[in-house]
């Protein structure tokens, strides 16, 4: 018997690679072609009055240079707006060079193409760009008060307004007993992958063709961007996603500016263009995001259940909107994490600010909305008294309330329904990990040292797997090896050993066979994108399907060969056999061959499928009707909405009393995906959220000044943690196998960065014995909330004498 | 602005890689990393940062550990520069350390991979033994955004285990 | 982020050195490990016409501990232009001499950058967070500059004069650092508060205390990183006091410390922070080289340093 695949923790198949230096990243890709570098605004907020090229003429191995005026038709229109919604009013998208105006420091302004990145440079130092100064909007109170406008035509700096009630939640607060109100920051981070973004672009004059590698999420939907902004069939438009070195959600939006102007300077220049985003340009012109504010009220009983929730948020949206407003949509929805809220009103402003576009980073709005709900919780159990753990047990959703419909609408258009998942046992485990009721003990041990510790925990459900849908192919080869594609991509989740631990328990056939390509158009060309927690749930049953496909027809094909009925076949180790008695058997790749009836043999194992080889029923024609050649499947999935994986965090934390430098001591982690397919990758994806949530909650922020210049762009600055910032990270899990798809996959590529903040602020909080609210927290902001909480006791203390 | 020179000249470097000797007429502001990547074609050193943090670019010249990114290619002249290529085993399979990283899933997209790679490399042959904090405090100077460190650190040790037992421990 | 074209110079000697940079004057910048200065190629924010690499000048490829400085005073460790971080770090004989060194030079970034970057490079960068800026201030060491008209020696004191501003001038070559080894039964430490291990310090504070054969305070001295345009040194001797270096009051000489410094606000920290940091370290960092002053041996100014832990 073939051993299972699914669910094993077998090492990847795509490491070797890797690992020897021989990855394919777009800047390992078409030596020789044309460099480029961009002009990029100086300013945060500046009309263009004029753009003086001279200087740069004459520089050695300048090709050609580009402004606004030089783009043609639809490449010089505004990019598209990926994610219309109603509620987005005044959605606002860049063009890809910018006409007229810029609105952030960072956005493109000339394209210079030379014979290498260093000339192109040079020729970047020498144009002048000439600006009117308009006053910049940065930071949410400023965008919020709407004195000055990022967009003259956008009033209030408001993209977009949006409401969603469930029950009357005013009046529910009302009435309740008791109420806590909370103000809560979040400041900007971003997902800043190890590669930047990057594309290379070829025109093939000979055969009208372009081909494109990008380092993206999402190569078929670049390439019908590409083939519409061109104005070239998509047929002739090829977009290759190679080895991309990271992405947690930035190369989800598309297309960039570079993602139009590379493939169109290569169709102008009749040469390949190619174009590699350094790390300042990254800071500068890819997206950011978390940055929020939020008002929470909540109305409980006496025993801290909710009554009623009412959120009021601002979300900082930057200077456009390309990926429309999922990420507040998403935080006004999961923020109601495995809990009932009572009746629910939530209400969120996104605003216009001259800093970066923000568009999903990993969590996508969750970090926020986990961070309001989990302060929310540990106020509750503050006003009462009670244990943290009890507060959230007794707001739980049981798992015989499952399906569970909170009423309200989730960021694919569908209704919110969270379809499995059980909470209580969660939170058991976790603080039978963390050791959460004996830690008053260690708090009381580490007290006598001078130590002060403090243990928090947050709670979180995740909607994974979003629609609408996705595809797999597979095709047995006539030697036996077995080809799968899927369109979407792959930045290191592992995708072509995980897709092909599916193919192996589906067709029976050893996983060394087994070969996947993901995010090439030449391959499948219909996909929607590696985000959202979605892969390994959509094109992982996609797959599946495609393989029961080809399943069904090697058992057909075997059965004729082997004069079996079907139903008494199965596939073992790649040969189709007779239930008890394997002597019966005919190899798939054999299968593979009789599948396409042949007029020519290109071999010798080919021949037996030619016209020819056997006694063929003269009455019927080769190929069947509605059969087709060929042992090949092609499936989709495509389910009716989300599944909600979730997960709970429990952190201990050591703060020094005197530096008010911050300590993880420990990190424990219990999560719930459904059915694993390789548990390795998802441990491994686990801890890179965590790795996130942790620099999210004490290290990364995006620091901007008034006038908008981004004040940390770069490593030294922007604090992403090293290996001596991350605790090691302890995990247990659940499997609640969703009941919303073939192999009861929930997506786990999110999940472990969004309670990062929320942990973190309730261990701190615990540890220093004030209330923590807004997230990151440096040692120096932790200082002096320390001197401001000692001041106001002290204060109290002298009234009281 | 600089004055950018009508024909900017070009100097002769040889550089033995990964025991090979390699030429390439390349400007004074080559970096050394573009000149092993573009130049020799090299491409599994990675470009992450461009001002020394971040790790990917790191090779070893003459056997220590230092950010390509940070050197002109003219600099090295004639030194012995292995990079992550350089790292297999002497069959051309995958060597200890880049085994290491298999069994134990240290690494996810690869990117910062070949940095950790060389540096662990050089840092076993000082320490071939180190424990869990020595292991993680050698590959404090790399970045990585999506591992979490936990499994390259859990690589550093199994790449100690695995040199031990193949007797490729450094006198 | 490439660099800007330069024209590239390989002296095969320190005269030859000197000569070029003598007659690039302005134009010209010294290349050694390329830690600092690389960074600020790539980003365009210097571009200097020549760059003079001193990498290959190996008689400045050196780590000496010596019984006579160069100036003629006591023992030092002498530090040549061509020697990397790790060099120093590494080196057994300066170490014994003077363990202020590897203790300091452990919290230079992370050893793949100390591996090529240069601690006399480091110390004419003058950036005001360098770590060997503030140990050479606190031993009151020397730089030796080199140039077509001779050798001058100036002290740590002079030496740096700004942000990125040393006494260096163009033409000139510091081809050494001298780091005297401190008189009497003196212990050092160095302590740090950075925001992620090997960066830049928020605050850092190297400190030495040397004792009696009593074992009472008879010296007291802290020497700051990263809270001010220049490292600072502060004498602690007056708030501490001359007893018993068990009972010393070492908080005391951290107010003192705080109340004299006046560091500055950035992205990472406030001012007042820095101010608090830097009391919290003195204390640590006094009573930790007061503990370290107690396993020294005195050092009579006549030969090595010996252990006697």
């Amino acid at each position: 018997m073939t051993t299972r695949m699914l669910g094993a923790p077998i090492t990847r198949r795509e490491d070797p690679r890797l690992l020897a230096g021989q990855g394919r990243y777009v800047d390992d890709i078409g030596a020789g072609a044309l460099e480029v570098a961009f002009v990029r605004s100086p300013h945060a907020h500046a009309r263009i009055v004029d753009i003086d090229v001279t200087d740069a003429l004459d520089v050695q191995g300048l090709v050609a240079i580009y402004t606004h005026e030089d783009l043609p038709g639809r490449v010089g229109e505004p990019l598209p707006l990926l994610i219309p919604h109603p509620a987005l009013t005044h959605g606002r998208t860049p063009c890809a060079l910018a006409k007229d105006e810029v609105n952030h420091v960072g956005e493109p302004i000339v394209m210079v193409v030379a014979t290498s990145r260093y000339l192109a440079e040079d020729a970047c130092d020498r144009i002048r760009v000439s600006f009117d100064f308009d006053p910049p909007v940065v930071g949410i109170e400023n965008a919020r008060d709407g004195a000055q406008l990022v967009h003259d035509d956008v009033p209030g700096n408001v993209a977009a307004h949006l409401v969603q009630e469930v029950g009357d939640a005013a009046a529910a607060i009302d009435a309740a007993p008791n109420v806590v109100e909370l103000d809560l920051d979040i400041e900007r981070s971003a997902s800043m992958p190890m590669e930047g973004k990057g594309v290379w672009a070829r025109w093939d004059s000979d055969d009208r063709s372009l081909r494109v590698y990008t380092s993206t999420q999402a190569s078929t939907s670049v390439r019908a961007a590409v083939a519409a902004k061109l104005g070239l069939e998509a047929d002739r438009v090829e977009v290759v996603a190679p080895d991309v070195g990271g992405g947690f959600g930035v190369k989800i939006v598309h297309p960039w500016p570079e993602e139009i102007l590379i493939p169109w300077a290569a169709l102008t220049l009749g040469q390949p263009v190619k174009w590699t985003e350094d790390r300042r340009e990254h800071f500068v012109s890819s997206a950011h995001e978390r940055g929020q504010l939020h008002k929470v009220r909540a109305g409980f009983d006496d025993d801290g259940r909710l009554l009623g929730l009412d959120v009021t948020f601002w979300h900082d949206n930057g200077a456009y909107t390309p990926y429309g407003i999922i990420v507040p949509i998403i935080t006004s929805t999961q923020l109601l994490g495995p809990y009932k809220p009572g009746a629910y009103r939530v209400e969120f402003f996104s605003l216009y600010t001259n800093t970066v576009p923000v568009t999903p980073y990993r969590g996508a709005g969750r970090p926020q909305g986990c961070f309001t709900m989990e302060r929310t919780m540990d106020a509750i159990a503050q006003h009462l008294g009670l244990d943290r753990t009890v507060v959230r047990e007794r707001n739980f959703i049981q798992p015989a309330e499952m399906p569970f419909d909170h009423g309200l609408t989730f960021q694919d258009g569908r209704p919110l329904i969270y379809d499995s998942g059980d909470y209580p046992a969660s939170l058991e485990k976790l603080k039978k990990l963390v050791g959460w009721d004996e830690f008053e003990q260690y708090r009381t041990a580490a007290r006598a040292e001078g130590r002060r510790v403090g243990i928090g925990l947050a709670c979180y459900v995740e909607g994974t797997g979003v629609g609408p849908y996705e595809g797999g192919f597979v095709k047995v080869e006539t030697d036996g090896g077995v080809v799968v594609a899927t369109g979407l991509t792959t930045q290191g989740q592992g995708h072509q050993t995980a897709f092909a631990q599916v193919v192996a328990d589906e067709l029976g056939v050893p996983i060394d066979k087994v070969t996947v390509t993901t995010g090439d158009t030449r391959r499948f060309k219909y996909a929607v994108g590696t985000f959202a927690s979605r892969a390994a749930v959509m094109s992982g049953n996609a797959i599946a399907v495609a393989a029961r496909q080809v399943r069904e027809k090697a058992l057909r094909v075997a059965g004729e060969a082997l004069e079996a009925d079907p139903r008494d076949l199965e596939i073992v180790d790649g040969v189709v056999q007779v239930k008890g008695a394997p002597g019966s058997s005919v190899p798939l790749a054999t299968v593979a061959v009789l599948s396409n009836p042949l007029r020519y043999a290109f071999d010798e194992e080919t021949q037996r499928a030619t016209q020819f080889a056997s006694p063929a029923d003269p009455d019927r024609p080769p190929v069947a009707e509605g059969d087709s050649p060929g042992l090949e499947g092609t499936g989709y999935y495509s389910p009716p909405r989300s599944t909600f994986a979730n997960g709970m965090h429990a952190v201990i934390v050591e703060t020094d009393p005197d530096t008010a430098e911050i300590t993880v001591l420990r990190y424990c982690v219990v999560h719930d995906c459904g059915t694993l397919i390789n548990p390795r990758i998802v441990e491994g994806q686990i801890h890179g959220g965590v790795a996130q949530g942790v620099g999210g909650a004490l290290y990364e922020r995006m620091v901007y000044d008034d006038a908008g210049q981004l004040l940390n762009a770069s490593f030294m600055d922007f604090l992403m943690p090293y290996s001596t910032e991350v605790p090691a990270v302890e995990t247990d899990h659940l499997e609640t196998p969703s009941p919303l798809n073939p192999l009861g996959i929930k997506g786990a590529g999110e999940a472990g960065v969004i309670p990062g903040s929320a942990a973190l602020a309730s261990a701190i909080e615990d540890a220093e014995g004030f209330r923590i609210t807004r997230m990151p927290i440096s040692p120096s902001e932790l200082h002096h909330l320390r001197v401001q909480h000692e001041l106001a006791s002290s204060a109290e203390k002298g009234l009281e004498a | 602005m600089t004055d950018i020179p009508a024909d900017e000249p070009l100097h002769e470097v040889t550089v033995v890689v990964n025991g090979v000797p390699r030429a390439a007429a390349v400007p004074a502001r080559r970096l050394l990393s573009d000149f092993l990547r573009h130049d020799l074609g090299l491409t599994g050193t990675h470009v992450g940062c461009e001002h020394g943090v971040c790790g990917a670019c790191t090779v070893l010249v003459d056997g220590r550990p230092i950010r390509s990114c940070l050197q002109f290619a003219v600099m090295h002249d004639g030194a012995q520069v292995t990079t992550v290529e350089g790292c297999s085993s002497g069959d051309g399979g995958l060597g200890p350390v880049q085994q290491a990283f298999r069994d134990c899933h240290g690494l996810q997209c690869g990117f910062c991979t070949p940095g950790f790679v060389t540096t662990i490399t050089a840092y076993l042959d000082e320490n071939p033994q180190p424990s869990e904090d020595e292991a993680r405090e050698a590959i404090a100077g790399n970045l990585c955004r999506c591992t979490g460190y936990q499994n390259i650190v859990a690589s550093v040790l199994r790449a100690a285990e695995l040199r031990g037992s193949t007797g490729e421990v450094a006198q | 982020m490439k660099p800007s074209p330069f024209t590239y110079h390989r002296p095969g000697t320190t005269e030859a050195a000197v000569g070029l940079l003598t007659e690039l004057g302005t134009d010209a910048k010294v290349l050694a490990g390329g830690q600092s200065l690389v960074p600020l190629l790539n980003m365009r924010l210097a571009a200097p016409p020549h760059l003079v690499d001193i990498n290959q000048l190996q008689e400045l490829n050196y780590v000496r501990a010596t019984g006579t400085s160069p100036d003629g005073a006591g023992p030092a460790v002498v530090v040549g232009a061509a020697a990397r971080h790790a060099d120093v770090e590494r080196d057994p004989a300066a170490h014994q001499a003077l363990p202020l060194l590897r203790r300091a030079l452990r919290h230079v970034a992370h050893p793949t950058i100390r591996n090529r970057g240069t601690t006399v490079g480091s110390i004419v960068h003058a950036d005001p967070a360098g770590e060997m800026t503030a140990v050479l201030a606190l031993l009151d060491g020397s730089v030796e500059l080199r140039s077509a008209n001779g050798s001058r020696r100036v002290g740590a004191a002079d030496f740096f004069v700004g942000p990125l501003e040393s006494a260096a001038e163009p033409g000139e070559l510091a081809v050494s650092a001298t780091f005297p080894v401190p008189p009497g039964q003196t212990g050092t430490a160095w302590l740090e508060v950075a925001r992620r291990h090997g960066d830049y310090a928020v605050c850092g504070v190297g400190a030495l205390v040397t004792v009696d054969a009593d074992h009472r305070v008879v010296g007291a001295r802290a020497a700051y990183i990263s809270v001010d345009t220049t490292p600072v040194v502060l004498d602690l001797l007056d708030a501490v006091g001359t007893g018993p270096a068990d009972t010393a009051d070492w908080s005391a000489a951290g107010r003192l410390a705080a109340s004299t410094l006046r560091p500055d606000a950035d992205i990472h920290a406030t001012a007042e922070y820095r101010r608090h940091l830097a009391a919290v370290l003195t204390g640590r960092a006094l009573t930790a080289a007061a503990l370290d002053a107690r396993g020294r041996g005195v050092n009579h100014h006549t030969g090595e340093t010996e252990e006697t832990a």
